[in-house]
């Protein structure tokens, strides 16, 4: 069969008119489409103009940064100098004054281990041994008792020390007890099913604060004499047992998005269960739930600051304690808008890097 | 259609399937009703019928993606049972290619290929690859090896399908109305790599309504409904002289 020619006609190029290109065009299409849209802008603008401006003064133009506490009571702007006053306690609590190299050391270590593994071509063998013995090592500094290092109980681990090794710890044990939990409740096998399906639901039933309650208080009191668990122990366990409930049931909406057809193809071909799940159904699932299990992950992050209630002094309790210093008192606005930003850069880090993430796992 | 192949030459006479008074309910449905199929190595045969009638269901009892109730399925001198060790040893011999291929898309075309033998085989990923490049060459699509199922049309997906059960040198191929997903212009290039693989010799089952192929290619045509076997016999006979009143029903249906 001939190919058909089909000839275009030649004609003149012609340009989208010059109010449609451009910073104009794009102001146009963007703020000022309509009567409606055109109010809003306008109104935010005005929202904008009255807020900002103070704001900034507050923040940065009367703000005082390390002067004392009385000189703070008289300045018209933010008092920053309670942050970089007291900054060593927010920051390690009662870890002994003269030893806080050490857990500086530590997230110095820590948050070099995470910049290198948040590429995902990294990713390896050697990778996946290095992080448990970088976080011994991390233990280890901490602790002390060795290399003529003096042994700090754990304690006096507080402040920010506190908060990561309740995130790092909770957040990547809760991970793969979710996932199992999740792979239970799918099982086959009745008993397996149903104690996954009695655990998940029991602990979502709960509220957080009552579980690290029961551990901190109750738990001891069945326990036999002269048997003490730590209590950080008891916490971080506490956090891993609610956040993997939660994170089980996000993966088991991944693992029913699968097409029944990737199982039948999978078992057709003779793999066994673990390899079927390991190596098609789970990274299928796993991928399509990333955002919501960033967001359990999140929300579990900043949970841990209710281990204040079983009298842990993490990053928010230090900063609490460092407020009810008398000379302090009254600037809770700067420290805790301090205390927010760490928060915040953990989070902003964790959300970035899933998205990250998902775009690299696009097929 | 390649008619030199409708001569059906004699395949070996050992049952490589044996299906024996086999029944399977969906529910209260009885979707299979007291099968029973021999299955000689080499043998080709196409299953065909009215949609609902269990040919498919039938094919994946062969290798337990559906469990039969009763009766007994033997395949390659292996009883199915619940024992999961036979029933993966069987899948490991016997090839399915589906009517929506499902590849594993998160995998490019060659990890496909090559996930069944490194796991299942333990054959080294050096030679696993090389094989797979192999039957990716016969299908006519080794230039795709790096790209992901989406990126391909449905009928080189489906081509990568057979690839794929082929690299785990099955000795039975089932297929599951391979070409009923397809796009029209797609259905040759698939059929095409199935003629290729009967002219060698492969032993097949294949529900198809592909009535062409089922007469250039098989030694039996099988005519299925209400969960029986209600009519089989070679495909001249079958297609010019139905015996059952069901078989000359569908094939005025079918053939206009």
């Amino acid at each position: 069969m001939e190919p058909a020619i089909i000839s275009i006609p030649a004609t003149e190029e012609i340009k989208p008119p010059i109010t449609g290109i451009g910073v104009i065009g794009w102001v146009r299409k963007n703020l000022f489409t309509g009567k409606f849209n055109t109010l809003l802008t306008l109104l935010i603008l005005f929202a904008i103009v009255k807020t900002v401006p103070p704001i900034i003064r507050w923040a940065f133009v009367d703000s005082l940064w390390s002067s004392q506490s009385q000189a703070c009571k008289e300045a018209a702007g933010a008092c920053w100098s309670v942050v970089t006053n007291n900054i060593r306690f927010i920051l390690f609590g009662f870890y002994p004054y003269d030893q806080q190299w050490r857990p500086i050391a530590a997230i110095a270590l820590l948050v070099g281990f995470i910049i290198y593994s948040h590429n995902r071509r990294r990713w390896n063998t050697k990778l996946l041994i290095a992080w448990p013995l970088g976080l011994a090592a991390m233990g280890i500094i901490m602790y002390g008792g060795i290399f003529s290092l003096p042994e700090v109980e754990t304690e006096k681990w507080s402040g920010i020390s506190l908060t990561l090794l309740l995130a790092i710890f909770g957040l990547s044990a809760a991970y793969p007890l979710g996932v199992l939990l999740a792979l239970g409740r799918r099982s086959r096998l009745p008993a397996i099913k149903a104690l996954s399906v009695v655990y998940i639901e029991l602990i979502r039933g709960v509220p957080l604060i009552s579980m690290l309650f029961m551990a901190s208080v109750m738990l001891p009191l069945f326990l036999p004499e002269g048997i003490t668990i730590n209590k950080i122990l008891r916490a971080q366990v506490a956090i891993i047992l609610f956040t993997a409930a939660y994170i089980a049931e996000v993966v088991r909406g991944g693992l029913q998005a699968i097409p029944r057809g990737q199982y039948e193809a999978a078992e057709a071909l003779g793999l066994s269960y673990y390899q079927k799940m390991r190596l098609i159904v789970l990274p299928q699932a796993l991928k399509t739930v990333i955002p919501p299990t960033v967001s359990i992950l999140i929300s579990a992050f900043k949970d841990t600051s209710l281990v204040v209630i079983i009298g842990l002094f993490d990053l928010l309790k230090t900063t609490h304690v460092t407020l009810s210093n008398p000379d302090w008192m009254g600037f809770s606005n700067e420290a805790y808008l301090f205390t927010s930003l760490i928060y915040f850069v953990g989070c902003f880090f964790m959300s970035n890097f899933s998205r990250r993430l998902e775009t690299q796992l696009k097929t | 259609m390649n008619d030199k192949i409708a001569s059906p030459e004699k395949s070996s006479d050992s049952p490589i399937i044996q299906i024996i008074d086999m029944h399977k309910w969906f529910g209260d449905f009885h979707v299979l009703n007291d099968i029973n199929l021999s299955v000689n190595k080499g043998e080709r045969i196409v299953i065909c019928g009215p949609s609902g009638s269990g040919k498919s269901t039938l094919i994946r009892c062969i290798n337990r993606l559906e469990e039969h109730q009763r009766g007994r399925i033997i395949v390659d001198n292996i009883e199915l049972t619940n024992d999961i060790k036979n029933v993966e040893k069987i899948r490991a011999e016997v090839g399915m290619v589906f009517q929506h291929f499902n590849l594993f898309p998160h995998l490019t075309i060659l990890e496909n290929l090559t996930l069944g033998p490194i796991w299942v085989r333990k054959t080294s990923r050096a030679q696993a690859e090389e094989m797979a490049m192999y039957y990716l060459e016969k299908v006519h699509i080794a230039e795709q090896a790096k790209k992901y199922p989406g990126q391909l049309s449905g009928g080189q997906q489906q081509r990568v399908a057979i690839a794929r059960s082929l690299c785990m040198k099955p000795k039975v191929m089932l297929f599951d109305e391979p070409t009923s997903a397809l796009d029209p212009e797609m259905v040759k290039e698939v059929l095409d790599v199935m003629i290729q693989l009967a002219q060698e010799g492969m032993t097949m089952l294949v529900v198809s309504h592909e009535m062409g192929f089922a007469r250039s290619v098989a030694h039996r045509v099988l005519f299925m409904d209400f969960g029986q076997i209600l009519e089989q016999n070679t495909p001249q006979d079958f297609f010019s002289n139905p015996q059952h009143e069901r078989s000359k029903l569908f094939l005025s249906q079918i053939l206009h």
